[in-house]
């Protein structure tokens, strides 16, 4: 080695750019990542404009311009992928063009986006607006003029609709199937014939005449809405759709860039607000924004006492020695289990074992549909306590560690006991520890899948576990999760394409809410820490 | 100021050369400590008057600190720690198992070398001790803490940031709190374990002024590695070497005609 060599060397030069080139690396790594994400996510809900290609064989194709890549074996040439939409009409919503066979490219300005709860968007120009069958404006122009005069009350009447069929017809539902429980709960006592059972089966009848006035109510309310827009897409074929399944029309071409940004917070508001449509590829995520953040705060209810007590026994009862620190290594390698094993831990303890039993005692009258013995938000949720535990133990053994032996002599010395000085000493002074341990372990839990695939995340829940029906927190129901969402819409929709935005949206909302839940838990562990100003890990 | 005080002067006239006369607060009689097998107190035996100063000196590792934690059986929570003898305080035996070791320790405060306050409030720390007895109405407590910071010398400085944490304040002020933490329980005995070790001279001063103003209600023992301190602020000291208790005498006695050899040797720097 030369001398200038070794001189660099004994500098530690190179070191430090290791070192620094090592954090750049992963720095950068993590930076791609978010990019790739918060690019692909946050032009998703722009209303982008609408371009018609005149190809060079004469045919037209009008839609939204999405990708744009070289063609494989063709040197220098690329072709254009177009969402051209209108599924329901031609089968596919994406289109390639080769850009040599362009003849043209234009924007035409009565091209309208709509919005439906059926079959994805509608990509076309109106041709008339009816009224009962009957053209009550036509054009382009008119034809918008009138739909913008009438959706509002559509729109009125849709969420009518809506709430009768969740609320009214949602209660009697409920109601009715409270009375079929007791029936069963009666008959399985041999007292089929008792006045109790005559009483509900009056309620009963009562509540299916109820049923069938709302059914009639319902088809009322449907049948009043007769006005229809007519849209002639590509190709010349006409659709027409009922104004009761327009959600939203617009006409990119001509909107301004505020006008669009207005459209652009519309659309972010109703995707973390509304329901998912058509199997989850259009609509919102709420559902699964609930269920994500509920399912997080069960186990931190669950894991933070189990994880605390735990350490305390460790740190501070148990006498050091082999056993202990076998115990200790455990509890740390128990962090690595592969986390799918604990969801079928999850699956074989919680659910059929404990769930079991609870069906069998309190829920017999619904057997063989089970109650708690399927999966369920609280399964759910406990199978991620245990998949966390070692998190939370392992954080608040260190910040016991490290609180000084005079503190807890201190208060014995002034006569307090050993479980005075625990409660009132060392669990404030541990407890910035203990929300570390806890920032760890939501971070963790609110990102798994695997073991909530098997304990009771489903693609598409009927009802919130939150609801106005007693006993309001429905623990056994089925949840929907951001991760099992990203999972579901990204591989396992009909429509993959259409779809892959909201891959992206919903990994960007994912990580908003364990950012958000983590800023939660560090904020609260920063006053501690200013309240109680140790510096515990 | 304390600094000016070479030997405390109100030296009880019934204190003889050979031992100590006065009435007794605690009396230790032939204590044998072992830690595991280690022997860490020979037969150590001697009575520490109620109302008096009382200093144990010797070099590190002597005993001194040990036999200090005896006296409220802080050594229970040391593993494999074995005692012989009988400590009595105010004539009971600290080792009678009727009498509960927390009720012991109500009775016996301690100060330790390093300053721990409770990561708590000032007020807190001091009102921790009462409401471990109980004392439940604010009035009491701040009636209690009031007194305690006052006769801890603290009151003056801390009075307008009693909710600030207690760790915001000085060294000093941080023992000064220990001091008022402990007597807030009105202890009988006072342990003072190295209180100035960590401290600043301006700091140990006020502590040794508040140590002398203090042992008109309790009863001190404390240890310290510095024999001019001793000098200052006690009345009576005791000299320890390799556990044993090699003598104990007056202050002044025991500084300017020490009867042992070995304690002559210390005294005058030959070893420690």
């Amino acid at each position: 080695m030369s001398t200038a060599a070794r001189r660099l060397w004994r500098s530690g030069e190179p070191f430090i750019w290791l070192t620094g080139g090592a954090l750049a690396l992963a720095l950068l790594l993590v930076a791609g990542f978010l990019c790739l994400i918060v690019v692909n996510g946050f032009s998703f809900f722009w209303p982008h404009d609408v371009v018609r290609l005149t190809l060079t064989d004469g045919n037209t194709l009008t839609g939204q311009l999405v990708e744009r890549e070289a063609i494989p074996g063709k040197a220098g040439q690329h072709r254009v992928k177009l969402k051209v939409a209108n599924r329901d009409l031609y089968g596919a919503d994406f289109q390639w063009a080769d850009e040599a066979s362009i003849a043209r490219r234009d924007y035409p300005t009565d091209v309208v986006v709509m919005e439906r709860t059926e079959w994805g968007l509608l990509i076309g120009t109106i041709k008339e607006v009816r009224e009962a069958g009957r053209p009550v404006a036509t054009g382009p122009a008119q034809g918008a003029a009138e739909l913008a005069r009438r959706l509002p009350a559509a729109a009125k009447a849709r969420r009518e609709i809506r709430a009768i069929e969740k609320g009214e017809v949602g209660a009697l539902n409920h109601a009715q199937e409270s009375i079929r429980l007791a029936m069963r709960r009666l008959e399985s006592r041999g007292q089929a014939q008792s006045p109790a059972a005559r009483r509900l089966e009056a309620e009963a009848a009562q509540l299916q005449t109820r049923y069938q006035e709302r059914a009639a109510k319902l088809a009322e309310l449907r049948a009043r809405q007769t006005a229809t827009v007519v849209v002639v897409a590509d190709g010349g074929k006409d659709k027409e759709l009922p104004l009761l399944q327009v959600l939203g029309v617009e006409a990119p071409n001509t909107m301004s860039v505020a006008a669009k940004g207005l459209h652009y917070v519309g659309r972010v508001w109703e995707f973390v607000s509304d329901n998912p449509r058509e199997s989850n590829t259009e609509g919102g995520v709420f559902p699964a924004i609930f269920g994500t953040v509920m399912m997080v705060m069960i186990m931190s209810i669950m894991v933070t006492p189990l994880g605390v007590l735990a350490a305390f026994y460790l740190r501070e009862y148990a006498r050091q020695g082999t056993f202990v620190s076998a115990v200790r290594i455990a509890v740390n390698n128990l962090a690595g289990v592969p986390s799918i094993v604990f969801g079928v831990f999850g699956v074989g303890f919680f659910i059929y074992l404990i769930g079991g039993s609870i069906d069998r005692l309190f829920f017999s009258e619904s057997l063989p549909t089970p109650t708690f013995g399927t999966g369920g938000i609280l399964w759910a949720s406990l199978t991620l306590a245990l998949l966390t535990v070692p998190v939370v133990i392992v954080a608040t053994e260190e910040g016991l560690a490290a609180i000084p032996r005079g503190m807890r002599e201190a208060s014995l010395a002034l006569g307090a006991t050993k479980l005075e000085t625990t409660l009132r000493v060392v669990l404030p002074a541990v407890m910035p520890s203990v929300l570390t341990g806890l920032i760890l372990a939501m971070a963790r839990a609110a990102g798994e899948v695997a073991p909530l695939m098997i304990t009771g995340v489903v693609k598409l829940a009927p009802a919130l576990p939150i609801d106005g029906f007693w006993p309001f927190l429905h623990l056994e129901r089925k949840f929907m999760h951001l991760g099992f969402h990203i999972y579901d819409v990204g591989f396992q929709s009909p429509n993959v394409d259409a779809a892959r935005p909201m891959v992206f949206v919903t990994t960007l909302l994912l990580l908003l809410i364990v950012v958000l839940l983590n800023l939660f838990a560090i904020g609260t562990r920063n006053r501690l820490r200013r309240k109680y100003a140790v510096s515990a890990v | 100021m304390a600094a000016s005080v070479q030997v405390a002067p109100n030296l009880n006239p019934q204190a003889s050369p050979a031992g100590i006369m006065e009435a007794p607060m605690v009396e230790i009689e032939h204590v044998s400590l072992w830690y595991g097998e280690k022997l860490a107190l020979k037969d150590v035996s001697m009575s520490i008057p109620k109302h008096r100063v009382t200093a144990y000196i010797g070099p590190s590792g002597c005993g001194k600190s040990t036999l200090l934690r005896c006296v409220n059986r802080m050594n229970d929570l040391v593993d494999g720690v074995r005692m012989a003898g009988i400590i009595r305080i105010g004539g009971t035996d600290i080792h009678d198992p009727t009498l509960d070791v927390t009720e012991l320790r109500k009775r016996v405060g301690m100060v330790f070398q390093k300053s721990n306050p409770f990561p708590k409030s000032v007020f807190e720390n001091v009102a921790y001790g009462p409401r471990i007895l109980g004392v439940r109405s604010r009035a009491d407590l701040e009636g209690i803490v009031e007194r305690s910071l006052t006769a801890a010398a603290l009151w003056d400085e801390v009075h307008d940031r009693l909710n600030d944490s207690a760790l915001g304040l000085s060294g000093g002020q941080q023992q000064r709190l220990c001091i008022a933490r402990a007597i807030a329980v009105e202890p009988d005995v006072l342990l003072m374990d190295e209180p100035c070790s960590a401290l600043d001279p301006i700091a140990t001063a006020k502590i040794e002024e508040l140590m002398l103003e203090l042992k008109n209600s309790y009863t001190i023992v404390i240890v310290t590695h510095n024999m001019q301190q001793a000098a200052r602020v006690s009345d009576y000291t005791g000299f320890m070497l390799l556990g044993e208790l090699v003598e104990v005498g007056v202050t002044r006695e025991l500084f300017t005609n020490p009867r042992n050899k070995r304690t002559e040797d210390y005294i005058t720097g030959r070893f420690g």
